[in-house]
């Protein structure tokens, strides 16, 4: 069938079975947006900014299996669209970016709207095309979801000038594809396999570290029966929250900068630390040189070559997809007759409970004031732990991480490698078309909600029933935070003067508002926002304490075991 | 320490800036970089001449193995291989300095490609060491221009990178 490019890329889009497309309208991409106005089985949901575009469909990604798709136009669309792409670069997002580009003839001749598209993105996609024939339109679109989806996944751009778009060919999708120069390593080598299946069972104290990738695996079955097979401690970090069911004896909680006292000290003085989809962050081992200090061996699991011994020296490496090394794992230990040391391993778990009876996370609630993390807490109450909680970043996402239990995984979408405020409301409004039985509930701040407050007009068009919990302490609360630790209490430029009454905001869009002052009505206010007003968008605007700081914390540059546990050890 | 990296890219547009940019963002160092299509058209071949610790170059090859158009890495300075690099350069040659440059470039098995009543120009090709040894030899008042190409290695007897 003779196509016209618009109209292949929309039927590359159908082929792969592409529910929603987040974009926006312009110039160069005007042939693509005729082309999906004549069929209804793509739907286009138009945001309000490019960034919540891209922002948007990564979160539609995060919360399914699918890849995320966003469209936008050349010049300004596709640089506003950078910050959501690098976004999920950073976090192993699969999404495919459709960029509009100027025409052939004038790329390169500074044209209205013309920028460099594929050279801005270039370092922060996991692969980019400009296609310049109509004819490669539709292998170069099943590349871009196969490299999106297989081996470490990422964001991929098609950069589509605009004639490219008006020109025709026959239109045939290929059903297979294959590339030489991208073979990712699915299955773990045996053999490091049986090491690292030995190596844990001799351990005297074992620790298991998942991160992102176990989510991104679809692995939290297999990571919880190896766990509960060996009798193990773990941990799950930002990314990989929900890996492991937070209500488990086995849990620690997160590690690293602001994870739990018991976590971090599990880490540290392991003897054998499992590591499976998880990069070793900064925000994790804290001062590396610090880490290594503690001898221990290392298996790290990883579908990445790079990641692996990138930042820290790794005894076993595995190369593979986490899910296919995990039952190997799990296949040859129940094969196999021998099994940890019980005596080791009870002598481990009673220093894991002292640690652990230390209760780190212990707060001072307020009958005056609201304490952000008693919201949290009523947060994971009223929902029954069964929402999907996007955040922003700053305090208010510690929080959420902290004090949310993610008992399953794609349940907590934030930006956690870019740290990007104002990714909370897109991804709520990704997540909430990919599953719209399920409630969804935005945790932000009064800043970063600001970075996409126009998305609640996107949101009043395609009736999207978030719960926005803004936890309005007046400030760039992270960066206070740091302030009044670090610099001498000089908050430079970290107080967010001048805000609008949330409520009323909200209300202007057509949407449900709220100012909650006392602690007393934080439960009512939330019950009702997810009761009453079950089928609307409530702005739960959240009065809290603005001296709070979030602990426990392991400063920049310290150790692990060097953490801050609350104000009083200051 | 210094290394030899030699890889195979598809020959698309932007595939070299693929990797140079990878280099600069994550401040490796490059020393030399030639490129140039393959006997197959479809492919080029790269050699990178660059400096780190055993990490880093774990990590370069790493990284480079990771772009998507990359089909081959391989360090060829971890074995046997061969290293040449082609140099011009002009000299001023007048009076009694043609006869020196001339004798100088014999001893070197370098040519003469070029002449005129006051100038030369000599290619030499050469490992690095040889290159910068004739660079020595030659008056640095008498060098007008020097042009190199930056390495090209290949792995001695058996080694073959192929797809
Ligand atoms: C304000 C702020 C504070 C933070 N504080 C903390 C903190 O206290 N604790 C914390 O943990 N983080 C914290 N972070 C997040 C931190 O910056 C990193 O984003 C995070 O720790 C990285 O998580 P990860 O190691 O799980 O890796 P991810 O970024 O999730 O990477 C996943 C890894 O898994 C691999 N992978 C992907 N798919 C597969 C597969 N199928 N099979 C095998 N491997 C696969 C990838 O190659 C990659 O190496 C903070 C972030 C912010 C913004
Ligand atoms: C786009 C962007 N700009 C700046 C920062 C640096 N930053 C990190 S947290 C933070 C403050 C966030 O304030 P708010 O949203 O109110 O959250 P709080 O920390 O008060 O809970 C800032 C400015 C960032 N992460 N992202
Ligand atoms: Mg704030």
């Amino acid at each position: 069938m003779v196509l016209s490019g618009a109209e292949i890329v929309i039927r590359c889009l159908q082929e792969e079975k592409v529910e929603y497309v987040f974009g926006y309208p312009g110039g160069a991409v005007l042939f693509l947006y005729d082309a999906l106005f004549q069929q209804d089985k793509v739907r286009h949901v138009l945001v309000r900014h490019e960034q919540a575009a891209v922002h948007a469909a990564d979160g539609f990604a995060r919360s399914t299996e699918k890849v995320g798709v966003a469209l936008v136009t050349s010049g300004p669309g596709a640089t506003n669209a950078v910050t959501g792409i690098a976004t999920a670069y950073c976090d192993s997002i699969p999404m495919v970016i459709i960029s509009g580009q100027v025409p052939t003839a004038a790329i390169g001749q500074d044209a209205f709207q013309e920028v460099d598209t594929v050279g801005i993105t270039r370092p922060c996609v996991k692969h980019n095309f400009l296609v310049k024939d109509v004819r490669d339109i539709a292998l170069t679109m099943k590349k871009a979801f196969y490299l999106a989806r297989t081996g470490r996944p990422g964001p991929v751009l098609v950069d589509i000038p605009k004639d490219v778009t008006m020109q025709r060919c026959e239109f045939e999708y290929p059903k297979e594809i294959s590339m030489r120069s991208y073979n990712p390593v699915v299955k773990g080598h045996s053999g490091q396999i049986k090491k690292a299946v030995q190596l844990l069972l001799e351990a005297k104290r074992p620790m298991i570290y998942t991160g992102g990738g176990v989510v991104l695996a679809n692995a939290a079955e297999q990571i919880t029966r190896l766990t509960r097979l060996l009798g193990y401690p773990i941990t799950n970090t930002l990314m990989g929250l929900g890996g492991y069911p937070f209500g488990d004896r086995q849990y620690l909680g997160m590690p690293g900068m602001h994870g739990t006292f018991e976590a971090n000290m599990a880490m540290h003085y392991s003897d054998v630390l499992l590591a499976v989809g998880a990069r070793f962050d900064d925000r994790v081992i804290g001062n590396p040189a610090h880490f290594a200090e503690e001898p221990r061996k290392i298996i790290h699991i990883d579908i990445d070559p790079s990641s692996i011994s990138k930042r820290v020296k790794v005894d076993v490496p595995i190369v593979g997809d986490v899910r296919e090394v995990l039952e190997e794992m799990i296949r040859q230990l129940e094969a196999g007759e021998a099994r940890p040391n019980p005596d080791a391993l009870a002598t481990w778990w009673k220093q894991v409970e002292e640690w652990r009876s230390r209760r780190c996370m212990a707060y001072k609630n307020s009958d005056e004031i609201i304490k952000p993390q008693f919201v949290i807490q009523k947060l994971w109450e009223v929902t029954g732990g069964e929402a999907i909680v996007t955040s922003d970043v700053g305090q208010h996402q510690m929080w959420a991480a902290q004090y949310y239990g993610f008992d399953k995984p794609r349940r907590w979408l934030n930006s956690g490698g870019l740290g990007t405020m104002g990714v909370g409301l897109p991804y709520a409004m990704g997540a909430k078309l990919a599953n719209p039985d399920m409630p969804v509930a935005c945790v932000t701040g009064e800043a970063s909600i600001q970075m996409n407050i126009q998305e609640l007009s996107t949101c009043r068009q395609f009736r999207l029933p978030i719960k926005i919990c803004n936890l309005n302490n007046r400030y760039l609360g992270m960066v206070r935070q740091w302030q009044e630790l670090f610099h001498g209490g000089r908050y430079s430029e970290s107080y967010m003067d001048s805000l609008p009454d949330f409520a009323k905001l909200a209300e202007s869009y057509g949407h449900v508002g709220i100012r909650i002052d006392r602690p007393a009505d934080v439960e009512g206010a939330l019950r009702e926002a997810f009761t009453t007003y079950k089928n609307e968008l409530v702005f739960l605007d959240f009065q809290i304490d603005a001296t709070e700081n979030v602990y426990p914390m392991v400063q920049g540059g310290k150790g692990l075991t060097e953490m801050i546990l609350s104000a009083e050890d200051l | 320490m210094r290394h030899v990296i030699s890889l195979l890219i598809e020959n698309e547009s932007g595939a070299l800036s693929r990797v140079s940019g990878l280099f600069s963002a994550r401040g490796y160092n490059i020393e030399s970089l030639t490129v140039a299509p393959t006997e197959d058209l479809s492919m080029s071949r790269m050699t990178i001449v660059t400096t780190g610790s055993d990490d880093i170059i774990e990590q370069i090859t790493k990284q480079l193995n990771k772009l998507v158009e990359v089909v081959k890495v391989v360090d060829i300075s971890e074995a046997a291989h061969i290293e040449r690099e082609l140099m011009l350069v002009k000299v001023r040659a007048t009076g009694k300095d043609r006869e020196e440059i001339k004798r100088t470039a014999d001893i070197f098995r370098a040519h003469i490609i070029d002449v005129t009543d006051a100038s030369y120009v000599v290619e030499l090709t050469g490992n690095q060491g040889k290159l910068d040894a004739f660079i020595g030899a030659i008056d640095p008042a008498l060098i007008l221009e020097t042009v190199r190409s930056g390495v090209c290695g290949i792995g001695r007897g058996d080694r073959v990178l192929k797809v």
